[in-house]
């Protein structure tokens, strides 16, 4: 028992520095959301049931634009094409797992809990409560997405948001990756994804990010070296 | 009515996309040559999330001053090369940041 709350709390704490970031940007969502018309309860809802940040920015933007109901839900998946990279990567640590826990993880499966959770569930492939880390960071995250998504809603634009607070992220990003990056194979797989993220940044439903990572994983699978850990 | 339609919908497609490979761990076993890219996926998809916020200011490649983001998360790649400490790069990184702003 001790252990699985060591594990939580260790997956907790691996996401608590990202709220940084992911605060602003939950009560900015909020305020857009309102904005775009989409009623109190929706905005709030769609913390909760959508439960991703760049997909909910742009189904407020496409509910302003009255946009048909079917692009819209077609333009979330494209946004979240991403996430199924998350989901192959962390399968095998998550196999044995009853399908409860299965449906759970895969619903708390976001950009900022795979990153809290991925390096410890690389470190030791085969503990047994890696999948309580995962919780824990999951669970931090939608915490802090619910109470921020309230936040923004009941208070409105009189929030101060120029803080660039946001660079939190790509910071905690930062701190993840770097350390990850222990052989020259590594280091180019990272060079590789960066170059293409840029060049394809125009393409529209954020899948510059789905071809990057997925265009930077099959070059690297042809880069000379001792393929996988 | 329609609002709810995509708020489900939405919810759904994204939910299916996150259980996708998880469900089928087990069941299905993935060709070897992507089971060996695995180890890769955070590299790739992390770095491909940081790359643009890092050097695009208003879709155009920037390395001046003009771009603070660049000079701070060069600042955040050093620290945690130095040290593997989140709070540490993170803090260096919005000093850095910040310094940056002051000046222009």
């Amino acid at each position: 028992m001790n252990e699985r709350r060591a594990a939580f709390w260790l997956g907790v704490r691996a996401l608590l520095p990202m709220h940084l970031g992911v605060m602003p940007f939950g009560v900015i969502y909020g305020i857009v959301a309102l904005q775009s018309g989409i009623p109190p309860l929706v905005a709030v809802l769609m913390s909760s049931i959508v439960f991703a940040g760049s997909a909910q920015f742009l189904l407020a933007q496409l509910v302003g634009l009255g946009a048909p109901a079917l692009l819209m839900i077609g333009a979330a998946g494209l946004v979240n094409l991403r996430h199924a990279l998350y989901s192959a990567s962390v399968a095998p640590a998550l196999e044995h797992l009853p399908r409860r826990w299965k449906l759970l993880l895969a619903y708390f499966l976001t950009d900022e809990a795979y990153a809290a959770a991925i390096p410890h569930l690389l470190a030791s492939p085969r503990s047994r409560f890696a999948h309580w880390i995962l919780l824990g960071a999951g669970f931090a995250l939608w915490a802090g997405w619910q109470i921020a998504t309230i936040v923004g809603v009941v208070l409105g634009a009189g929030l101060p948001t120029d803080w660039s607070l946001d660079f939190a992220l790509p910071l905690t990003f930062i701190a993840i990756v770097v350390p990850l990056l222990t052989d020259r194979r590594r280091i180019a797989v990272a060079l590789i994804a960066g170059a293409l993220a840029v060049l394809l940044a125009g393409m529209p439903y954020r899948l510059g990010l789905f071809c990057a990572a997925l265009g930077a994983l099959l070059l690297a699978g042809l880069l000379p070296g001792k393929a996988g850990r | 009515m329609n609002l709810w339609f995509v708020l489900v919908g939405s919810g759904l497609i994204t939910f299916a996309i996150r259980l996708s490979f998880i469900a089928m761990a087990g069941r299905y076993q993935p060709p070897s040559w992507f089971v060996v890219l695995l180890p890769f996926v955070p590299i790739a998809a992390l770095t491909a999330l940081i790359a643009p916020d890092l050097l695009l200011v208003a879709s155009q490649l920037s390395f001046g001053l003009n771009n603070p983001r660049f000079w701070a998360g060069l600042v955040a790649i050093a620290v945690a090369a130095w040290r593997k400490n989140i709070l540490l790069t993170i803090g260096c990184g919005f000093v850095a940041l910040w310094a940056i702003q002051a000046l222009q």
